[in-house]
């Protein structure tokens, strides 16, 4: 096995114990990246300089005596996730020159870490998409089959990990974008509670609903990166002051008589039989081993879909808002005015999904139609959130598929975007709650790797990630 | 309901787009599949219910009012499409 196809985990103890260097292994990730890359693009933007700079210094820090698992360890971001004097995009024309003077939070943290910056991921425009094609640059290949998208719209982290381009990758998820490019991809993917992880930095999509979240090949290695990303940061109003647990006592290989439930309205939805039987069969794994399994029912979760889309939308609008040619990003057309210039700069700069959604939302919001589309959509939200909330009184965590299907191929869906939307039928209801969940890969079909989804309750990541860890030790032989 | 051109044209104008009547056309094909789909929200009811803006409660969030040290100004103009004496220049707003 080469090193760059080692776990986090592993590769950390290994550069603890002093068996390898933090220069041999990002050197390894980088030669990894150069031999792959031409084919899967899972990047915008490379750092080779930095990250050896960078692993350089962890090493230093090492040879010093320092340690923690995520020192030395090369990692990938996000293109809508800001670092400081690196090329921070969007995936999008607006943004394509933009280099951020601060970093996001979780950049700081994992820099403190004495993690490598590898350099920025590919994802649909904005973070609005599934299958990482709207990106304004180019698509990205799923590593596992390369006529196939790898997911959206963390695509780029997903397809970076699962080639072993990275050893981990931060995501972003508003509906899904962690967790559905994570199953495509057969990797794990978290989107912490909302409010667990600071959203300072993240370039804004739907504020209420976006929440970082790490990508890893294991579940380990994703209690090992929430240990750094989670926590209250006074820069995020909306995080949370609740303790953060060592997401590594959450590994343990038990799950005797945790109460599971099966909400059977994630297993119609559109859901391909054989993504249904392959998580079934997982959730029947679970069962063996001694968790308590019911079905159970959240029928509200059919208008998960049509809520997201006025909020997010509507959020969206007023967010973009800020890219009018004026502090930052593209200017077209100063000669036209000032209205003018923000008209031009605006039609240039955004891609034609991004332009659509910032139009849903701008009449959801404008007068006359606010009570009908944004309140309405708002107070659906309430009783979808009110299901949930007596479903998690009664479990410790739901089970489901992430996805309705495997990956789809490239081009398949692009002229179709309604049925693009609903690739996150499954995911979009967590995101309008809050609430925590886990993509952990369940086995294949047709050879394409399948998503188990483990929903928690609020800020409970402890208890998804000991099921996820269960499940990947179960199957481990 | 479905939006009409005229629609498109109004909403293209608040949210500050200069699209042409063919991408309108070709947008306004898409939207409406879209909220045709997802008509059924109107059926909901929803009259004694509460809104929900954010899934976890954060009414306040107050923190001590101590000044921080702000973006240094080079910085803050870096990305300006154009900047001048530590302006950021824009095209004219104000009529003669």
């Amino acid at each position: 096995m080469e090193l760059h196809e080692y776990s986090l985990l592993e590769l950390s103890e290994r550069l603890r114990r002093r068996e390898i260097s933090a220069i041999e292994l990002t050197e390894a990730v980088i030669q990894q990246i150069e031999r792959l890359e031409p084919q899967i693009q899972a990047y915008i933007t490379l750092t080779p300089d930095l990250a050896r700079e960078m692993a350089r210094q962890a090493q230093a820090r090492l040879d010093a005596g320092e340690w923690n698992p995520l020192l030395g360890i090369p990692v990938a971001i996000k293109d809508n996730i800001s670092t400081r004097g690196i090329r921070t995009t969007c995936a999008s024309r607006i943004l394509q020159n933009y280099i951020p003077p601060y970093d996001a939070t979780v950049t700081a943290r994992l820099k403190q870490a004495g993690a490598v910056i590898l350099g920025k991921t590919n994802m649909d425009e904005f973070a609005m998409g599934s299958s990482t094609e709207y990106s304004a640059f180019h698509p990205t290949r799923n590593p596992r089959d390369l006529s196939r998208v790898p997911g959206g719209s963390s695509g780029g982290s997903a397809a970076a990990v699962a080639a072993h381009m990275a050893i981990a990758a931060l995501g972003s998820d508003t509906g899904g974008s962690i967790r559905q490019p994570a199953a495509y991809c057969g990797v794990v993917g978290l989107k912490p509670t909302y409010g667990r992880v600071s959203r300072y930095g993240l370039i804004a999509y739907a504020s209420s609903l976006d929440q970082i979240g790490p990508m890893t090949k294991t579940v380990a290695d994703c209690a090992l990166m929430m240990n750094v990303i989670a926590g209250k940061d006074p820069l995020d109003a909306t995080s949370v002051e609740v303790p953060v647990p060592d997401y590594r006592e959450a590994l343990r290989a038990d799950v005797q008589g945790l109460r599971l439930g099966v909400p059977r309205e994630f297993f119609a939805q559109g859901v391909q039989p054989e993504v249904a039987q392959t998580v079934r069969r997982a959730i029947d794994q679970l069962a063996d081993a001694g968790a308590i399994v019911e079905e159970t029912s959240i029928p509200m979760v059919e208008y998960g879909l049509p809520i997201y889309y006025i909020l997010a939308p509507a959020e969206c609008s007023s967010n973009l808002a800020r890219y009018d040619g004026v502090r930052y990003g593209l200017r077209v057309g100063a000669e036209l005015g000032h209205i003018g210039m923000m008209e031009r700069t605006r039609a240039e700069g955004f891609g034609d999904e991004v332009i659509q959604r910032i139009m849903i939302g701008t009449y959801a919001l404008s007068a006359g139609y606010y009570d009908a589309y944004y309140l309405k959509a708002q107070k659906a939200r309430t009783l979808l959130r009110q299901e949930f909330d007596r479903a998690m009184a009664q479990f410790d965590a739901l089970l489901c598929p992430t996805a309705p299907t495997p990956a789809f191929k490239i081009g398949e869906l692009i002229s179709d975007p309604l049925a693009m939307k609903l690739m996150d039928v499954l995911t979009i209801p967590v995101n309008l709650t809050g609430l925590p969940a886990l993509s952990v890969p369940c086995g294949s079909v047709d050879g394409l790797p399948v998503g188990l989804q483990i929903i928690g309750k609020p800020f409970d990541e402890p208890t998804v990630l000991r099921i996820g860890y269960t499940y990947e030790q179960l199957t481990r032989q | 309901m479905a939006l009409t051109i005229e629609q498109m044209r109004h909403v293209a104008k608040l949210a500050r787009l200069e699209l042409s009547d063919e991408k309108l056309a070709q947008f306004m094909g898409h939207i409406n599949a879209l909220m045709a789909h997802f008509e059924r929200l109107q059926s909901l009811p929803t009259e004694s219910v509460e809104p929900t803006s954010h899934s976890i409660p954060v009414y306040n969030a107050f923190r001590e009012d101590v000044p921080g040290t702000p973006l240094p100004r080079e910085e803050a103009l870096a990305n300006a499409p154009q900047a001048r004496d530590g302006l950021f220049i824009v095209p004219r707003i104000v009529e003669d």
